[in-house]
């Protein structure tokens, strides 16, 4: 294997409870991608779950508390936090943000945990790594496979962008740093409007219908810019937009993460074998392109 | 001071919005009904109510209407309208304290959802991360849905997507020491 591109990229990594299981390909991407570039990744131990969108629904409290858990493990490994997941993301930042502002729910969590919070160290996703610690250019300079003539449309969703007083590594209405990266390994990016209306990802279990409304309309437009694939960096938006899909099952739009793109651009082994997860088949499209 | 609506006169009570003002820290007097969060809410076409007339029932004290509308339950969370309010009114922190205080008061009237919020709680209280084979089913069971998504469940069990049973936690008495001193 070549050398990696950077050195000294250490993070305290929080998966996430989605990508061990719905989105077990996109965590097995995660782990390969971030070894392949030299990011270095050390799992937080005994992390537990965010909250999601269920915690701050119930209790300010609870959801601050419950994200914070997982802020303290990590200050105490000294490192800020890798996550690949949009909406653990925005509940890690979100918690950090208003334990940064209020000195009673930090001694709440101090106690409960037994040690002394600081909310210092912060959360990062790993596009925002990728693309602005290790660069496009060094990632370009390692591409093997050039993704070529594999069209997309770069879905953002909500979370990555929204809100900008909690993430601002991006535009919040017209963001560019995935289209940037997918060109990067070779892609045609097609510009599209939907790349960050929401999907319904959050009513995908309970409100089915709405969900797949909303996914209806996302695919349309993803189609009209002429894309054959989109590219997501959330795992509930790629269950969500894999489940709620309608139509034959030959015509429906395939669905990438985003590390699995770099992977196969990468030449990484295995990464054939993360696409064997989707419920929307993407290998009679890569074949088509010799990828 | 009383209201009258289709159903006949509601009490509006007037110290509902300050409540929800303090609760959120939202500025929901600035609103100015210029509807920019209801014309870009991707899941409005489901609503009973939009956005921006949620603010206003609050700021008006339309309590009862307000605690038993689709719309909170509805609304997916996407934060659009609060990047978008030319007026920084938080709309994300006002749904928050209204679904809150909903679910406290048992007034939700989207059953599923505030069902998959319990679910999803209690199962990171009982196991310390979410096991989502679980709570696909209790929430199937509970929602009395059992054959709608069967064929999508069977194909991602296949695909080793869902896994069988939860994982071993071993600081599970730490979370479940949140969810107690949480509901104080």
């Amino acid at each position: 294997m070549s050398q990696p591109i950077a050195t000294g990229l250490k993070y305290a990594y929080y998966p996430g409870c989605s990508l061990e299981a719905t989105a077990k390909e996109y965590g097995q991407s995660v782990r390969a991608v971030c070894s392949h570039l030299g990011i270095e990744l050390t799992e937080i131990p005994d992390w537990s779950c965010c909250g999601a969108s269920s915690g701050h629904s119930t209790s300010r409290k609870l959801a601050c508390t419950l994200a914070g858990r997982n802020l303290a493990l990590a200050e105490e490994m000294g490192m800020d936090i890798a996550v690949a997941c949009p909406a653990c993301y925005i509940r890690l930042r979100n918690a950090h943000h208003e334990m940064q502002n209020d000195d009673r729910l930090r001694e709440e969590l101090s106690s409960v945990m037994s040690l002394s919070y600081q909310a210092e160290h912060g959360t990062r996703h790993l596009l925002d790594i990728i693309v602005n610690e290790i660069g496009l250019e060094n990632l370009k300079s390692k591409v093997v496979k050039p993704l070529k003539g594999l069209k997309l449309a770069a879905y953002y969703g909500c979370y990555l962008v929204r809100p900008p007083e909690l993430v601002a590594f991006d535009d919040p209405e017209n963001p560019r740093c995935l289209d940037d990266l997918l060109s990067a390994l070779g892609a045609e990016v097609r510009d599209w409007s939907g790349k960050v209306d929401c999907c319904g990802g959050s009513l995908s279990l309970s409100k089915r219908d709405i969900a797949s409304q909303m996914v209806g309309g996302l695919i349309e437009m993803a189609r009209q810019a002429g894309a054959e694939a989109m590219v997501a960096a959330c795992p509930l938006c790629h269950a969500n937009l894999e489940m709620r899909q309608t139509g034959a099952d030959g015509k429906k739009l395939p669905v990438f993460y985003f590390t699995e793109l770099i992977g196969l651009a990468l030449g990484i082994a295995e990464a054939r074998s993360w696409l064997k997860r989707h419920l929307i088949s993407p290998s009679g499209l890569l074949t088509s392109l010799g990828l | 001071m009383q209201y009258i609506n289709k159903e006949g006169r509601t009490e509006l009570d007037r110290r509902f919005g300050e409540q929800v003002k303090e609760e959120s820290g939202a500025e929901i007097d600035r609103c100015y009904q210029c509807l920019t969060c209801s014309l870009g809410c991707p899941s409005a076409f489901a609503m009973d109510y939009l956005p921006h007339q949620i603010v206003r029932m609050v700021q008006m004290g339309l309590r009862q209407e307000v605690l038993t509308s689709s719309t909170i339950w509805v609304c997916a969370d996407c934060q659009t309208c609060a990047t978008r309010c030319p007026n920084e009114v938080d709309l994300v922190g006002i749904m928050d304290v209204l679904r809150e205080t909903s679910l406290r008061e048992g007034l939700a009237k989207e059953r599923a959802v505030a069902d998959f919020h319990r679910i999803f709680l209690g199962n990171i209280e009982q196991w310390g991360r979410q096991h989502e084979l679980s709570l696909i089913i209790k929430l199937k069971l509970k929602t009395r849905d059992l054959f709608t998504d069967l064929p999508l469940g069977i194909k991602m069990l296949k695909k080793g997507k869902l896994k069988l049973l939860p994982e071993r936690f071993k600081e599970i008495k730490n979370v479940r020491d949140i969810f107690r001193r949480a509901e104080k």
